[in-house]
């Protein structure tokens, strides 16, 4: 029996699977062939979205069988948003069953705030806030002084107290290898000593989709659901899954000034110093943080199809547009890592 | 719709690797001005006459202070047709370890040849890896074709010195294409420089490669990653089996048998948060509810009666170590990994270590050490179910984990119970 004939007969039982068997048995490299069943088309192709979003689901699912206590950090940033969106996927029609830790310099945008406490309702899960401002006031952290102030740096400390005080031993992030060189090179599972701190030197191989959570009391990991993901996926999934995301995303009118290249919203957390000069542009924000580091920048982008088109033209990478934070030295970001920083 | 392509870089610095890699991000636009700025901004201060694009990668503080690559570095970059996943893997220090940690999810491997030099010891390296982790397509890209101007002759001669050493291996996509990254020739668009030559670019190449049939339809495998069970009022008697299809195809209605109890049921619905589907392939992640109730939990496997995996507890792989401060020697008492399930196991037998560049088998060989391979034959507490590596990389593979440290410190591939 010829390879045509057994085709033919498929077609006719109407059995996916079997084509590609006795085509492979027949030694014939099918180029690809829509299968038919029950009167409709499979095609066994998965968009990259899809391959992405499975990936993630796999990961948060592999931490929540093999942890004892994990939690998600989410900031009310787009990249938090989806990651609480694919952990949402992973367990319905079942609660996700990890708490959300908010990890806040109260430095952040109201409309950060509302969407954080609205989302954590929808979903009925818990909310724990490590809070900057109560290491400040229990006088385990200092303000940083001066006009360029930032509680950025202080997060750190806040974010590992609060991971101690709570007994977590996974802390789900939404970093992405695409944002930053010291995390092109950070693993999906990203061990962390006593110390919270990262060694980039000392990393545990990592392969296929086998991950490696064995860690000691006091240690923890850190997981990136969201490794693979590009800034770019990141807003072709929220248009293509409707993810509601905090307004401050699209353009908007505000009153801003330019610090060192980046445009600053003027708010109650940031000095205007001399030779600066407020005015309103239109603006928005492409990474969402602490309102004292984090720059707008000048976009009429009113939609996500808008910000997608946008975001494919722009020649800047996200955090070189908008973070103060990276642009302290070459190795900001590894150094922030080492010391224990998402 | 984009599909999504990931390839592994396989070469050394002098190589042009990182040029290549830079080429292709700065051709696509894949690479952004800021970071141009700061790679062209720490050239000068190293005092190098032009922006030395592997420092786009080389992110670490060390790697930058030595000149050299510590890890495995992953870029993305898309084009209309594909988005695609580098792994960049350095290639020089602990080689081996990484190169099989970027290849082990690739579906295509580029391996750089210097047109000058040929083929070195270090590309039948490269090679061996790619075909030992069955990635299935391999691309030798042969570099600096502007430094032998552009002789196919020379090109020819490549062509034939590693397709001889190439037919040792089983590697079942093979694909040559002359270029200089330094120049773009035959990169991103076609040479003009080599109309002899009459294939695609590569960028061409790896957006039009075929990649839908790699992946194992056939062997229907569900590995069970835990149990939903909302208990709320709307799903009061839901019991749903979460977890990712690793090959073959999956539909309500299908016979299904439940490992290792042997159980057989029938797949009733397959969830997802987006709605009932009519079909799961890998690699999706899904979850199945089944007819009757049966005591399934994480770990189970989930396949079709007529199509079962092999259920053993002894069995024979190739095993790449990856750990510098411990040996693999018969006795090594270890944690393994297989899909979603996790046993203890120790080390029976070192039938041989593989010299990874003459592929000479050394049967007297007492230990593996870092970067180096051998055929094992392992004892575990629980039985694996599994398929052979080269059939499914998904229920093919498998990591050994040191108790004591937590290391992980072995990647094997199954041949076969013992």
């Amino acid at each position: 029996m010829g390879c045509g004939e057994t085709i033919a007969i498929f077609h006719l039982q109407c059995c996916g699977v079997v084509v590609a068997e006795l085509a492979k048995a027949c030694g014939t490299s099918l180029p690809f062939l829509p299968l038919f069943w029950n009167g409709c088309v499979v095609n066994y192709e998965l968009s990259h979205l899809k391959t992405l979003e499975s990936e993630s689901i796999h990961i948060i699912r592999e931490v929540a069988a093999e942890f004892e206590r994990p939690v998600l950090l989410f900031s009310g940033g787009k990249d938090s948003i989806v990651m609480l969106r694919l952990a949402e996927k992973a367990f319905w029609p079942a609660k996700i069953p990890f708490p959300v830790m908010h990890v806040d310099t109260g430095h952040n945008f109201e409309e950060v705030y509302e969407y954080r406490d609205r989302r954590v309702a929808e979903l009925g899960i818990k909310l724990v806030i490590a809070s900057v401002q109560d290491s400040i006031d229990s006088g385990k952290q200092v303000e940083q002084k001066g006009p360029r102030a930032s509680r950025n740096q202080l997060q750190t400390m806040t974010l590992l107290d609060g991971l101690e005080e709570h007994g977590f031993d996974a802390a789900f992030g939404g970093a992405r290898r695409d944002e930053e060189k010291a995390r092109s090179k950070e693993r999906v599972y990203s061990f962390r000593d006593e110390f919270g701190q990262w060694d980039p030197k000392n990393q545990r191989p990592e392969l296929w989709s086998l991950y490696n959570g064995r860690h000691l009391r006091g240690e923890h990991i850190r997981i990136f659901p969201l490794s693979n993901w590009t800034e770019l996926d990141i807003w072709q999934y929220i248009a293509e899954d409707g993810i509601e995301v905090p307004n401050i995303y699209y353009a908007h009118e505000r009153e801003v000034f330019e610090r060192d290249g980046m445009l600053l919203a003027v708010t109650e957390f940031v000095t205007v110093m001399e030779g600066e000069t407020p005015e309103t542009r239109t603006v928005r924000f492409r990474t969402v943080g602490d309102a004292s580091c984090t720059g707008a920048v000048e976009s009429d982008a009113r939609t996500v199809q808008q910000v997608i088109d946008e975001v494919s033209a722009t020649r800047v990478t996200e955090r070189g547009a908008t973070r103060a934070d990276d642009r302290a030295s070459e190795a900001a970001m590894e150094d922030r890592k080492r010391q224990g920083y998402f | 719709m984009s599909e999504l392509l990931r390839f592994a870089t396989a070469g050394s610095v002098d190589d042009g690797k990182s040029t290549l890699i830079g080429r292709l991000l700065f051709d696509s636009k894949s690479i952004f001005e800021d970071q141009m700025t700061s790679v062209a901004d720490a050239s000068e201060r190293m005092g190098l006459d032009a922006p030395n694009l592997a420092l786009l990668t080389d992110g670490l503080r060390a790697e930058r202070e030595q000149g050299i690559t510590i890890d495995v570095a992953y870029r993305y970059f898309a084009t209309p047709k594909r988005k695609f996943i580098i792994a960049d893997t350095p290639g020089h220090v602990q080689y081996t370890r990484n190169m099989v940690t970027g290849a082990s999810t690739a579906d295509l491997a580029i391996v750089l040849i210097d047109a000058r030099k040929g083929v070195l010891e270090q590309s039948r390296r490269h090679a061996f890896i790619a075909s030992l982790l069955r990635i299935p397509h391999l691309v030798i890209a042969v570099n600096k074709m502007d430094l032998v101007d552009y002789s196919e002759d020379r090109f020819n001669e490549i062509v034939e010195e590693f397709g001889s050493f190439a037919a040792k291996l089983d590697i079942s996509d093979l694909t040559f294409i002359p270029l200089s990254a330094l120049n773009g020739d035959n990169v991103v668009t076609r040479s003009e420089h080599m109309t002899w030559f009459e294939g695609s670019s590569l960028l061409h190449h790896l957006e039009t490669v075929h990649i839908a049939s790699d992946r194992n339809l056939i062997d229907a495998r569900f590995p069970v990653q835990c149990v939903l069970r909302p208990q709320t009022e709307e799903f009061h008697d839901y019991r749903g089996y979460a977890g990712r299809v690793a090959s073959g195809v999956f539909r309500p209605g299908d016979e299904v048998m439940v490992l290792p109890s042997g159980f057989t049921t029938k797949i009733k619905r397959i969830d997802t948060f987006d709605g009932e589907v009519d079909g799961a392939f890998a690699p999706m992640s899904v979850t199945l509810l089944l007819e009757d109730e049966i005591d399934i939990s994480r770990g189970d496997m989930i396949c079709r009666p007529q199509n079962q995996p092999t259920s053993a507890q002894d069995i024979d792989a190739m095993v790449c170590w990856l750990a510098d401060e411990t040996v693999l020697s018969v006795g090594s008492k270890l944690s393994i990994k297989h899909t979603t399930r996790t046993a203890r196991a120790i080390v029976k037998n070192l039938k041989y270590r593989l010299d990874i560049n003459s592929l000479h088998r050394d049967e007297s060989a007492e230990t593996l050490q870092l970067n180096e391979m051998g055929r094992v034959s392992i004892r575990t507490t629980l039985p694996l179910f599994f398929d052979e590596y080269r059939r499914s990389r998904e229920t093919g593979s498998f990591i050994l984990i040191d108790e004591a440290t937590n290391a992980t410190v072995g990647a094997g591939m199954i041949l076969g119970e013992t």
